[in-house]
């Protein structure tokens, strides 16, 4: 068999050398017809430049660290399949949207504030003991919430959503659905305290529901969705009486 | 270069870890825990456990059966208190998982619902679907957001442990983003630092399960514990070894030899496919040998087939598994088989620790993966790892916590000499070195297909004193490692270059440690030893740090209370 290559055009970019980015083009041999973009990089690192910088761990597409460009899609590279792309070129870029530290490494520190700003934990006006035992939760009752806490954290919804694009203080996609996993658990009785995070101006009025978020989550969870429902949600809570919206 | 200071500090942001940071808050609110991780927590390898977590749940399981499973399974290598006091605490763990969130999947009544695993005589593991791990990362970690009292430091490598007169008072990390060294200083510290699969090829673990925490323990004088005890999990995806959950066997999947046949009942009689994980690897790597496995493009393998339980059930029990078929493999395990072969997959060996998580260095505590508390022997029982994260992981947290409110504050005047030391050490031997011809990929590389080839499923005394001899020539060749990288900035080759320094300590400990057992106890099956030994052998192994490839070697009498060793068959 004739040794098979594939070319990757991979984002470079060191803050203490370069004013700006490029792209740096590397053949890498194409062995194998389960090679993954992640396993092109690995091979760079370890054969030819072990200068290029990039997350990765699990490779099984649950841990959410190695999300990249992908011929200008957001992509976990370790489920981007070479063979889908080859023989053309294929360019890694670092996810859009957010600053770059280094090469395809982004800085997800605003996530991660967004992340503790809408308290993702269960909230309850008195917790039980734990001597008694569980809360009964229905199977169904965890469906009602289930999507949204397959979020993996990969950050792929916010690179493709135009409108944190634009304004980095949106809360955003991922940030919305943990907001509504916890809402909707049967267990949680936070809502109002999550409401001044999600429903403020920075919140979901900000969604122009384009919807991409949806389309370019790997783990099938509906982000667009919980923003829609959470706007609805916010309004009812304003036309009901008091008394009524607990 | 800057001091921070905490009354707990823990190494790794994983189940263990997470756990004992909380444990540590809610033991004492005033203790200030500090928490280095060297990735962002919710990625930590935790994130790809999937089948579940075991406890006993309900009225016609019991403590004593756990416990029995579970030092049976691990071939009577297990101190039998530490299991004891395991299986009473793994219950409330799994409540207080609930009462932070964690979706268990439910029985119809909305009770937590269990379902059967290898080894386990009764149904007693937890689970949320086949994405247990991951549900209960994303669960402690969310929940631990809510403590203003825990301070991470998210992207940092620790580098070495601070110890000033038998007592550990911190660590040296590595700002991954800004390449600046710190000293974190700490009245103690937690390592939580998980498995160390990477030293093997073909595994199941992330790129991050380097076994830092053990080399950091060791390094610092710590026995490492029964390394030569490593898991291979028996079903992996060939090529990428990818987890296939032994969860599908629990719900009723067959593994078939390439003669359509269910092999186990020639080897596990009485529990076929519920075996336990050391039995069956060997099972199936000796029916391989016989000639009776597939053989495909990335060698041979078995069939897990799940098609007889319907689409229902999968879609219910097993999405995960349903969903890795499609974009990893290309099948649909509804209706096609799943190719499966032995991959490395945990570490029962660890750092020497004692049931509250002590080792024998004052301030100085151990958890989870990278821990060995005496829990799982020669073999760990499927599911038992994440109940060990949370049982343990409170467990150090406390115990560490107690300690750190009674223990002198840490002075700046060592510890700023210990810093200095430890950052020249790092800038010289890599960033600054000049001369260097070897490549850090490939000197990975070739370890991990040695570990493969001398200290895998079956071991000989040959292939260990192979495996001996060329970790010894790759420990040289290591010492003359180049680093291309020579920026400040997220340099990921100097972590790799740090990850393969342990990752080559830790391979040297398993291998020492498994060509002096010259007997087969659980996962170490020594061909040229095939019998158990408890004469000689019903001890723990020490491996302690010396200026050689070697270790020096103690044993430690395995601690027995109720349940005298006898034959392990099933």
């Amino acid at each position: 068999m004739p040794d098979k290559t594939i070319t990757i055009r991979a984002t470079r970019y060191d803050p203490e050398k370069d004013e700006k980015p490029r792209l740096q083009s590397y053949d890498v041999p194409f062995y194998d017809e389960s090679m993954v973009v992640l396993d092109a990089l690995n091979h760079i690192k370890s054969h030819v430049d072990g200068s290029l910088s990039y997350r990765w761990s699990c490779r099984m597409g649950i841990c959410g660290s190695c999300g990249m460009m992908v011929n200008g899609m957001p992509k976990l590279t370790c489920n981007a399949f070479l063979r889908d792309y080859w023989p053309r070129p294929i360019v890694v870029e670092p996810l859009n949207n957010f600053p770059v530290i280094r090469d395809l490494v982004i800085d997800m520190d605003d996530f991660m504030h967004k992340l503790k700003s809408i308290k993702p934990w269960i909230i309850r006006k008195q917790e039980i003991p734990l001597g008694a035992r569980e809360h009964r939760q229905t199977n169904e009752q965890i469906d009602d919430f289930r999507q949204f806490s397959e979020c993996i954290n990969c950050m792929l919804c916010y690179a493709a959503c135009p409108v944190y694009g634009l304004n980095s203080e949106f809360l955003g996609p991922a940030a919305t659905a943990l907001a509504r996993r916890y809402n909707l658990d049967s267990r949680d009785q936070g809502l109002k305290e999550r409401l001044p995070v999600i429903g403020g101006a920075e919140g979901i009025w900000e969604c122009s529901f384009v919807g991409e978020c949806s389309v370019v989550c790997p783990k099938g969870v509906d982000p667009a969705k919980a923003i829609q429902q959470t706007k609805l949600d916010t309004t009812m809570r304003f036309v009901l009486p008091y008394g009524n919206r607990d | 270069m800057d001091f921070e200071s905490y009354d707990v500090l823990v190494v790794g942001g994983g189940l263990a870890g997470l756990r004992a940071a909380i444990a540590a808050v809610e033991a004492n609110p005033r203790v200030k825990v500090g928490m280095v991780s060297k990735v962002y927590p919710m990625r930590s390898h935790t994130v790809s456990a999937e089948g579940g977590a075991a406890a006993v749940m309900s009225a016609d399981d019991s403590y004593d059966t756990h416990a029995f499973d579970t030092i049976k399974g691990s071939d009577y290598l297990a101190d039998q208190d530490v299991v004891e006091a395991f299986t009473r605490e793994a219950p409330v763990e799994i409540i207080q998982m609930e009462h932070w969130g964690c979706p268990w999947s439910r029985n119809p009544d909305g009770t937590i619902a269990v379902r059967p695993f290898g080894g386990m005589t009764t149904w007693r593991t937890c689970f949320a679907a086949d994405k247990t791990g991951f549900h209960m990362l994303h669960t402690v970690f969310q929940t631990s957001l809510k403590y203003p009292q825990i301070t991470r430091h998210d992207e940092a490598f620790v580098t070495k442990l601070l110890v000033e007169d038998s007592r550990c008072v911190g660590v040296v990390a590595l700002d991954i983003r800004t390449g600046r060294f710190d000293a974190i200083t700490a009245r103690s510290v937690i390592l939580a630092t998980g498995g160390l699969g990477r030293v093997y090829a073909f595994t199941t673990n992330g790129n991050i399960c380097t076994g830092d925490g053990m080399a950091l323990a060791y390094r610092a004088g710590v026995g490492l514990k029964d390394m030569e005890m490593v898991q291979f999990h028996p079903t992996g995806l060939p090529f990428t070894g990818i987890l296939i959950t032994e969860a599908v066997r629990g719900e009723g999947g067959y593994l078939l030899n390439s003669e359509g046949e269910r092999f186990l009942k020639r080897y596990v009689p009485n529990k076929m496919e519920l075996g336990p994980r050391d039995i069956i690897s060997r099972a199936m790597v000796t029916e391989f040998e016989e000639g009776r496995g597939f053989e495909g493009p990335h060698g041979k393998y078995m069939h897990l087939d799940v098609r007889h339980l319907g689409e229902k059930v999968i879609d219910r029990k097993l999405p995960f598994m349903r969903e890795l078929g499609r974009e990893f493999v290309g099948i649909d395990i509804v209706t096609d088989p799943i190719p499966v072969r032995p991959v490395q997959h945990y570490m029962m060996g660890g750092v020497d620790a004692d049931i509250s998580g002590e080792t024998p260095i004052l301030g100085l505590y151990a958890a989870g993966e990278c821990a060995n508390v005496g829990l799982n022997g020669g073999n760990r029982l499927g599911s038992n790892s994440l109940s060990e994260c949370l049982v343990f992981g409170a467990a150090a947290g406390r115990a560490a916590a107690h300690y750190a409110s009674s223990a002198k504050p840490v002075t700046a005047n060592p510890v700023d000499a210990m810093l200095w030391d430890e950052a020249r050490r790092v800038e010289a031997e890599y960033l600054e070195k000049k001369g260097g011809v070897e490549r850090i990929g490939p000197i990975r590389e070739e370890m991990q297909l040695e570990m493969d080839a001398g200290a895998g499923v079956f071991r000989t005394k040959e292939s260990l004193s192979r495996l001996a001899r060329n970790l010894g020539g790759l420990r040289e060749r290591f010492e003359k490692v180049k680093v291309d990288d020579s920026s400040r900035t997220f340099n990921t080759e100097i972590t790799a270059a740090l990850e393969l320094d342990f990752m080559l300590e830790v391979a040297s400990s398993i291998t020492f440690s498994a060509l002096a057992r010259e007997e087969s106890r659980g996962a170490h099956a020594r061909r040229d030893f095939p019998e158990r030994n408890d004469a000689k052998f019903l001890k723990h192994t020490l491996a302690f740090h010396t200026n050689t490839l070697a270790p020096r070697l103690e044993y430690r009498d395995v601690k027995i209370t109720t349940f005298k060793p006898q034959a392990r068959t099933y």
